[in-house]
């Protein structure tokens, strides 16, 4: 898609940008310590600090990748809401006070609180820095495509801004600048999201929404060898066909009179059958040409063929079918989706002699399907033991994940009791449950109202508000990238911290000075940040949800067994916990790595050695296992057994 | 190398309670959770069936979840808080 950059939005963008780097030297002055630089000085309010642990949680994830994910897939994608949402039970019915009391300033010091061990220094350490960059990974992606529409720039322009203005952030205030830029970003993130979906509610359904496209479709014949047949009085003319996966996809030139702008433009069009009549019906389509060319449905980007799409082809409402509604309340609003049909587009890859076709055709899907699991995530049709396992692994991931992110649990220590860590938790869910029941009305929201980018579905919740209006859009826009800015400059502190306190301080007995550490902090975030923005660059286009769920496979799989065993099971030994965070973090990576989805990633024609893209079924059972039978096996039976952390 | 707490925390006479109630909760929250996985994988038409405002088991469900956190949330809440003031003490009670 092309997008034009709007005064206003880049306005409000400089301004927030300008606040927030302000924000940072305001406390720059005021960090002068490595408490004050990792732990905020251990003093904010618990209200605050759970309002920044929803800053911190609702990342690019959240905002744009599940509203894009819903919008395309429907329920499914509101499973990833349900999932993040449910993880904060484990963080605070189990590891919120017990983190509090026994940590510093990172996840490490709580694990190593009883046992000094340098292996669980370095593992734990190790780990940190480890998730941390897996989860950077989405929020880069996602600044990327945040920064294309909002200001015109290319997405790797975008990944260097978000880098560069978050190195300042966290290089000269640390976690205080970090929590009030997460604050503010979580509370505007839910106010406007709030008035998104009342604008998404008032304004209903309709068969067409505002300046969209009016999608062809023409009646055609289909000869006995299966070849498209137009009738004669047609402004195309037949080119050719592809047979693909069971759809047949028909290239058309416009017939034009001569020097007609439009006039040889070739177009793909899907066949398909309704009442036994033949019809082909318009897609979207990027083509690569063998002349090197790359063409939006047969014309140059610029000439801005390539259209917004999402559309209902029925709505029924109370049995009946209408042409619009208004003024829904959320029960009516989902309701009606589920009686209806809605246009998805659906996408395809092939070749045709020298060109390679990327299209989007339509896909009229019953709400029915849309508002139950199974578009997405192989449960129902079409569904094997592998699909079955791969949804429930990322369910197991999901719940268990949050508690495990280094980036959250450093939160505990920046409030000054367990009484404030467990309130503020309440708080964050609280805040982070409403918002995600929001994603369910902005994702179909965007699914219905004609403003998806099929290239891109991370930009769905942005482009539901320019739908209402390009002010509304460029406050969005500018909170979402506010949103990226929060989560990473948590991640980067998290980093810093792993890799100062953690990794120097503690395992290499650098014994550094405080102003010491500060720096050497400063100098970590810079070097994390570096390497961000090139992962940022590399994963161009994946969906940033789902990136994050496999972060929280990694977060999962390495920490959690630790954390619970060593606040739950005496028997629980240094060396348990540092194979079990080594095991549990390598064989998370390895698996992700010989995914299917990587696979299609690397451009390997070649079967996946492992069936699942999502390793937590697998890797936190192991992680468990290997701490269980480590600890048993490194009993020391003249030592004292672990205090049972829980204890006051 | 020091790894205690950022800040000075006082005794808490109350947090082996608090774990105690916690981890029950953390236990019947589990076991909902893990009933809307199960239907999810085995069962995903049921997700389908008409429950409530004309709203279907997966909306009802999904919705039912995070409303529950919330209100788990804020009775461990009340729960402890009622334990820290009966078992702490003025000179002990957690900064």
């Amino acid at each position: 898609m092309i997008y034009d950059a709007s005064p206003i939005a880049v306005g409000l963008f400089v301004a927030f940008v300008l606040f927030v780097l302000g924000l940072s030297f305001y406390f720059a002055r005021r960090t002068k310590d490595s408490k004050g630089y990792f732990a905020a000085g251990g003093q904010i309010h618990w209200s605050v600090n759970g309002i920044a642990f929803a800053g911190d949680y609702l990342s690019a994830a959240s905002f744009l990748g599940i509203a894009g994910m819903i919008a395309t897939v429907g329920y499914d994608g509101f499973l990833y809401s349900i999932g993040y949402l449910a993880g904060w039970i484990v963080a605070l019915f189990v590891v919120a006070e017990p983190l509090k009391r026994l940590g510093k300033y990172t996840f490490s010091d709580a694990l190593d609180a009883k046992f000094n061990s340098k292996g669980i220094q370095l593992t734990a350490g190790i780990s940190t820095l480890v998730v941390s960059l897996c989860y950077l990974i989405p929020q880069m992606v996602g600044a990327g495509a945040l920064v294309t529409p909002l200001l015109g720039l290319p997405h790797f322009v975008g990944v260097i801004m978000v880098g560069a203005i978050v190195i300042f952030i966290v290089a000269t205030a640390g976690m205080a600048s970090t929590t009030y830029v997460q604050f503010l970003k979580g509370g505007l993130l839910i106010v406007f999201s709030t008035v998104m979906v009342i604008l998404v509610l008032r304004s209903g359904f309709t068969l067409e929404p505002d300046d969209y496209h009016d999608f062809e479709t023409i009646p055609v014949t289909v000869d006995d060898t299966g070849t498209v047949v137009l009738a004669t009085q047609n402004p195309h003319v037949y080119v050719g066909q592809e047979e693909v996966d069971d759809h047949t996809f028909v290239r058309l030139a416009e017939v034009g009179a001569e020097g007609d702008a439009d006039e040889g433009i070739e177009t793909w069009w899907s066949l398909d059958e309704g009442g036994g009549d033949y019809f082909l019906r318009e897609t979207l389509s990027i083509v690569e040409t063998g002349d090197g060319d790359t063409l939006y449905n047969g014309a140059p980007k610029e000439d801005e063929e390539f259209f917004q799409v999402g559309h209902f082809n029925r709505i029924i409402v109370d049995g009946e079918e209408v042409e619009s509604v208004e003024g829904l309340n959320p029960a009516e609003f989902l309701a009606i989706i589920e009686d209806s049909e809605i246009v998805r587009f659906s996408k395809e890859t092939f070749s045709s002699g020298d060109d390679d076709v990327t299209l989007w055709y339509q896909n009229i899907t019953s709400g029915e399907k849309i508002m139950r699991p199974g578009l997405k995530f192989k449960v129902d049709e079409g569904s094997t033991t592998s699909s079955k396992l791969n949804f429930v692994s990322l369910m197991l991931a999901l719940f268990f994940g949050t508690s495990a992110l280094p980036h959250i649990l450093i939160r505990y220590y920046t409030v000054p009791s367990q009484t404030a860590a467990r309130k503020s938790t309440i708080v964050a869910i609280a805040a982070i449950g409403f918002f995600y029941i929001l994603t369910l009305f902005m994702g179909l929201g965007a699914m219905i109202n004609g403003v998806l980018d099929v290239e891109s579905s991370n930009m769905s919740a942005p482009l539901l508000a320019q739908y209402f209006g390009t002010a509304l859009f460029a406050i969005v826009s500018a909170i979402a990238f506010a949103t990226v800015l929060g989560t990473v400059s948590g991640l980067i502190v998290a980093s810093s911290g792993a890799v100062v306190h953690d990794l120097m301080n503690s395992f290499g007995g650098f014994n550094l000075s405080d102003s010491a550490q500060v720096a050497a902090g400063k100098i970590a975030a810079v070097v994390v940040g570096g390497i961000a923005i090139l992962l940022g660059i590399y994963f161009k286009g994946a969906n940033v949800s789902f990136l994050v769920g496999l972060a929280f496979a990694v977060a999962a799989s390495a920490n959690l067994p630790a954390i619970l065993m060593l606040l739950f099971w005496k028997k629980t030994t240094a060396r348990g916990i540092a194979a079990s965070v080594l095991v549990g973090m390598v064989s998370a990576l390895v698996l992700i790595l010989l995914s299917p989805s990587m696979y299609e990633r690397y451009g390997v024609d070649a079967t996946a050695p492992f069936p699942l893209d999502n390793p937590g079924i697998i890797s936190i059972p192991l992680s468990f296992v290997t701490l269980i039978v480590v600890s048993l096996l490194t009993q020391k039976p003249d030592s004292e057994p672990v205090e049972e952390t829980s204890a006051g | 190398m020091d790894h205690g707490p950022a800040v000075e925390l006082g005794q808490d006479n109350a947090s082996d309670i608090k774990a105690r109630i916690g981890l029950v909760l953390f236990v019947i929250y589990g076991l909902v959770y893990a009933g809307f996985v199960v239907i999810n994988t085995v069962s995903p038409k049921t997700m389908s069936e008409t429950i409530i405002f004309d709203l279907n088991l997966a909306v009802v469900y999904g919705f039912g979840l995070i409303m529950l956190a919330i209100v788990m949330g804020l009775i461990y809440n009340a729960i402890c808080t009622r334990y820290e003031k009966r078992l702490n003490t003025e000179e002990s009670e957690p900064s």
